[in-house]
């Protein structure tokens, strides 16, 4: 407060000066801008993700936001201004600077962390202070406990057991039409969302008449995986299954092009859907499968992945990248409805209607989740296809894959 | 057979990791915490130069050597000596070093994340290899051919020249090695320039088959103390045997048990050493 106070007093003493002018001029202008606070990754085990996945759409809603003159509230616009905090991947970390966002900055709004135990470990401060926490990059079977627990928390981009579905939908389908056999080898990093993953698909695909012939995890950072690769070859399975992090799903599916291990259906997790999967290995992994995936022929999505090339000069992932952006679409629209910096109508808002944006027609249930969101993709011609989805009804039959050329 | 090449490449990688660090503890007493980040630099360099103008790694690996050789010379010439300088005994240089080293860790993380913040991913000599009938990645059989070749060079080094020798008697001791004429400051500089250039051409070596990123150093430098420690800090030969014997049996763990054990039978191991020879496999007894 006192230094505000000073740097207005500062702003308005100096206007005398000449030299200063321009300063005065521009700050009268310019409305105060609404503060929005985030807690990256910036360093430690998940900047990698977050570098692809949030930061560039923060960037881009930000640009495009200011460019056409700020969002419409109080009568007038204000400009947004994102305030960013580094927490090294490290919990305690976030939650402290969170804190601060709220009680220090007093920020405005708040934007989602990402990782789904960071979601879950920020939402007492948001639920606190009643800011809506419009969580993208979590995955959950929680979400009733979650958002009966806090009431500002939404979710968007599915749950657990959708994922795992999605993935016995596209091998099931598969199946039926005499692409793979029954034979599935498993594998898992050894942390807690591909643990979770593994733990939920066990009877999920079995109950699907699937036989897990192989089923191993290995820990997170593992140097070497080509003994997991050599034992899920010497399986023999008809369909490959990981359930991996980035660093694995790279080193997963160089293992397999070096092993040549043949199979029709060869699904790895997160990253798969990253622009840098295909650059790494070009047309080789044409017909993989993977966590995410889109719609890329809708206007809005042609729009969007242009615009983001544009500001941020890379490609937008072909999951989680867009989804980020309608949540920030969402609070958006939110925001400029209730019309003023009111957090607990704006939590209303978007608890009680539907928001147009770039994955479509976006609205929550009781739950706060948004039920539409696609969960198994595929490489085909260098775009990242969804396959399977649920409540979106726009992915395509999933095709075999065809070798590592 | 698998297991034996396997583990034996996989000990290459290991030992890549382990003997800059070997050098610049060893000899010039800093324990360096930031030599993972040096290793993830010259990853990031083989990574941005291979994806900007297409420059192959084994060719970026000669590039970074000397940078690497002149940055760390640079880091202990003014950042490390005045600690050495003022350090009244060992154990306040090791605490010393390891601060100024850690902070050193953060300021090149956040240099590699402000060039690149995403992982470092791309594609070189992944092609299936075929040795004595076992398929291995050929990037991984080069890296550990560029462990053996450095492992050799610096063995020879160090026991056959007149320059190793110095740099040994400076490992055994500082005092004596300045009483009979040796230029303690300069070995000792030297040492932790050469170690920081194993170090960067290990990482720009193991970003043809691990996907790094700016955050990952620290992994490294632990996985590189643990081979240190148990090859007995200060030898060569300790280190490349100690990386083998770790390659081999988290390979074999992963074959014949379960590859969640990896990790798991890394450090029983490691325990083991330092329970029945706590000055590790080739290390000199502390009188």
């Amino acid at each position: 407060m006192t230094l505000e106070i000073k740097r207005r007093s500062l702003v308005m003493g100096a206007g005398a000066a000449v030299g200063l002018s321009m300063l005065l001029t521009t700050t009268a202008l310019a409305a105060e801008p609404i503060k929005i606070g985030v807690v990256s990754h910036l360093t430690g085990p998940l900047a990698g993700g977050e570098a692809v996945t949030h930061t560039p759409n923060i960037e881009l809603w930000a640009k495009q936001v200011n460019d056409r003159g700020g969002l419409k509230v109080d009568g007038g616009q204000r400009p947004v201004e994102i305030i960013t905090y580094d927490d090294k991947t490290d919990p305690a970390e976030h939650i402290k600077a969170v804190q601060r966002l709220a009680t220090q900055d007093k920020v405005d709004f708040m934007l989602s962390p990402y990782g789904t135990g960071f979601n879950i470990a920020a939402a007492p401060i948001y639920a606190k202070y009643e800011y809506p926490l419009i969580a993208v990059s979590a995955i959950t079977d929680k979400i009733p406990e979650l958002s009966k627990r806090f009431p500002n928390m939404f979710f968007t981009l599915g749950t657990t057991t959708g994922f795992v579905e999605g993935v016995r939908d596209t091998l099931v389908k598969m199946r039926d039409d005499g692409t793979i056999g029954n034979k599935i080898a498993m594998v898992n990093v050894a942390d807690a969302f591909g643990i979770e993953l593994a733990d939920k698909a066990r009877p999920i695909l079995s109950e699907a008449g699937f036989e897990i012939v192989y089923d191993k995890s290995y820990p997170l950072g593992t140097p070497d995986i080509s003994p997991v690769v050599k034992g899920a070859k010497a399986a023999e399975p008809d369909a490959f299954v990981a359930w991996s992090y980035p660093p694995d799903t790279f080193a997963l599916t160089e293992q397999a092009i070096i092993e040549g291990l043949d199979v029709r259906a060869f699904y790895t997790a997160v990253a798969t859907c990253f622009p840098a999967y295909a650059d790494k290995f070009g047309s080789k992994i044409e017909g993989n499968l993977g966590a995410g995936g889109v719609n890329p022929d809708t206007p809005a999505m042609q729009e969007y992945r242009k615009a983001h090339k544009e500001v941020t000069g890379k490609e937008a992932d072909y999951w989680a990248s867009a989804t980020y952006y309608a949540s920030l679409q969402i609070l958006e629209q939110a925001i400029e409805n209730v019309g003023t910096i009111d957090r607990a109508a704006t939590v209303d808002y978007i608890k009680n209607n539907s928001f147009d944006t770039v994955i479509g027609t976006v609205s929550f249930d009781d739950n706060n989740n948004s039920e539409r969101y696609w969960s198994v993709g595929q490489w085909r011609d260098g775009v990242f296809r969804a396959v399977a989805d649920t409540g979106m009804g726009d992915s395509v039959p999933a095709v075999a894959k065809e070798g590592w050329n | 057979m698998d297991i034996l090449i396997s583990g034996l490449l996989l000990g290459g990688t290991y030992a890549l990791m382990a003997m800059g660090l070997n050098l610049q503890y060893g000899v010039a007493r800093i324990m360096n915490l930031a030599n993972g980040e040096m290793l993830v630099l010259g990853g990031l360099a083989a990574f941005w130069l291979f994806t900007t103008a297409a420059v192959s790694p084994l060719l970026t690996a000669f590039v970074v050597a000397p940078l690497a050789f002149a940055g760390n010379w640079l880091i202990y010439r003014y950042l490390l000596l005045p600690l050495v300088r003022r350090a009244k005994s060992t154990g306040q240089l090791e605490v010393d070093s390891i601060l100024a080293t850690f902070g050193m860790s953060f300021a090149l993380v956040g240099i590699m994340v402000s060039i690149h913040g995403e992982y470092f991913t791309y594609s070189y000599l992944a092609d299936p290899f075929s040795i004595l009938g076992s398929t291995v990645a050929l990037n991984r059989f080069i890296a550990f051919l560029a462990a053996a070749a450095i492992g050799f060079a610096l063995y020879y080094w160090l026991n056959h020249t007149y320059a190793g020798t110095a740099v040994r008697a400076v490992s055994v001791s500082t005092e004596a090695a300045g009483l009979v004429g040796i230029n303690v400051d300069k070995v000792s500089a030297m040492a932790f320039a050469l170690g920081g250039a194993v170090t960067a051409v290990g990482g720009t070596l193991i970003s043809t088959f691990i996907t790094l990123d700016a955050s990952v150093g620290v992994i490294f430098t632990m996985k590189a103390l643990i081979i240190m420690i148990m090859g007995g800090v200060g030898d060569i030969r300790g280190a490349v045997i100690a990386a083998l014997i770790l390659g081999l049996v988290e390979t074999a763990v992963a074959t014949i048990i379960d590859p969640g054990l990896t990790l798991a039978s890394a450090y029983v191991i490691f325990l083991a050493v330092l329970l029945f020879r706590p000055q590790g496999l080739f290390g000199r007894r502390s009188s």
